[in-house]
């Protein structure tokens, strides 16, 4: 999944997700909704696999990886990113909408019963030791998640020094996320621009799922 | 006037999120805890751990926030102005995405860009390790998640968050 040009990843999205049939859109709502109600520990990249490709068949791995590739692009969550792409793939804005809603509804409705209990217990000794190890195996399951997907940028002098500039100014300075993405992001991009005695080789580990979402 | 700014707040983060919902969660705790001032750094850690105990992108915990703020319609608000920037963006990009794949730019950005999402991952786990690593059980907690998702088999994080939750329950009383 790593390794794929992306060049050949995309130019097939289009003709792969158009569907031979038109796909009916309660159909679209129930296959996002049962992602989106069984993907529990986070990694809804795999479940979005397994579902879209692999028992729909919408979409085969090229377009699933083209798909992927605009989600992590883009601003937002690949889970609700690939929702949204692949609903317009199959039926337009309203295919959209359809599949964003199933996607997020089951655990929106569970973590608001959740919250709600929570604000009535915030109190509760019991529940609050609960969140407290969860949080804490939440900050292994984030390290762990972190290291797998970007261990290729720990691998070399510029990449390990862009790590760390943005950790540092983040975590230590609290510079705001507006400042380092307008000042880090364009230095990086133009660190690594195009040239051509020099090729790039794609490099998609780190975008092959963020973390912890 | 509270809502807006919950609105303002989440759909800021929205257009932020290039580097996904742990990314942002240094931003979020800032704007929500220190600038609004609408949580304690506890209550955001317990609140992201909700959000951990729910299937989906764990990013959903943010209407939990905004029912912690202004109740259900704060939630509502929360809710929308957390995902339909980001969406919208999303809907209108992928559209046009083919006129861009053949830019070599589209390789620097990549690449250029993985080492910062790294970067503010990482930055990330400090924001929520700050208040989520308190004393030395929950340090071994982390480090028992950390080396068996790492270290062993491959098996579904979930269970680990909840045995994580089991332990923190007989232990952290």
């Amino acid at each position: 999944m790593s390794d794929l040009p992306s060049g050949e990843t995309n130019e097939t999205v289009t003709a792969t997700v158009a569907a031979p049939v038109r796909v009916p859109l309660w159909e679209i709502f129930w296959t996002f909704l049962v992602i989106g109600g069984t993907s529990f520990g986070g990694g809804v990249v795999a479940y979005l696999r397994n579902g879209l490709v692999t028992k729909k068949g919408w979409l085969d791995d090229e377009g699933f990886l083209a798909a992927l590739e605009i989600s992590q692009a883009l601003p937002g969550l690949n889970a609700t990113n690939m929702s949204v792409i692949v609903g317009d793939r199959l039926r337009g804005p309203i295919g959209a909408v359809v599949a964003f809603l199933g996607m997020t509804l089951p655990g929106s409705a569970l973590v608001m019963i959740l919250g709600v209990v929570y604000a009535a217990n915030h109190h509760n000794q019991a529940i609050i030791s609960v969140l407290k190890g969860v949080g804490a195996a939440s900050v292994g399951l984030l390290l762990a998640v972190t290291l797998q997907i970007g261990h290729k940028q720990l691998e070399h002098a510029l990449d390990i020094s862009l790590v760390v500039l943005t950790l540092v100014l983040v975590s230590i300075f609290h510079v705001s996320l507006v400042i380092v993405l307008l000042t880090v992001g364009p230095l990086a991009i133009y660190l690594y621009r195009p040239h051509p005695a020099r090729e790039l080789k794609p490099d998609k580990t780190v975008f092959d799922k963020k973390g912890g979402e | 006037m509270v809502l807006l700014q919950l609105l303002g707040v989440f759909a800021l983060l929205s257009v932020l999120a290039v580097g996904g919902g742990t990314a942002i969660l240094p931003e979020m705790k800032a704007l929500t805890v220190t600038q609004f001032g609408w949580l304690t750094p506890d209550q955001f850690r317990d609140i992201y751990s909700l959000g951990q105990l729910a299937p989906g992108p764990n990013m959903l915990m943010v209407s939990v926030i905004g029912y912690h703020v202004h109740g259900y319609a704060g939630a509502l608000l929360a809710f929308v102005g957390f995902f339909l920037p980001c969406s919208l963006i999303t809907l209108a990009t992928t559209r046009i995405w083919d006129y861009f794949k053949d830019s070599p730019w589209r390789l620097a950005v990549q690449r250029g860009m993985a080492p910062v999402v790294v970067g503010l991952m990482g930055a990330g786990i400090v924001a929520i390790a700050h208040t989520a690593i308190i004393n030395w059980i929950t340090v071994l907690i982390a480090a028992a998640v950390f080396a068996v998702l790492y270290y062993g088999r491959k098996m579904n994080p979930a269970i680990l968050i909840l045995v994580g939750g089991v332990a923190g329950f007989i232990l952290l009383r």
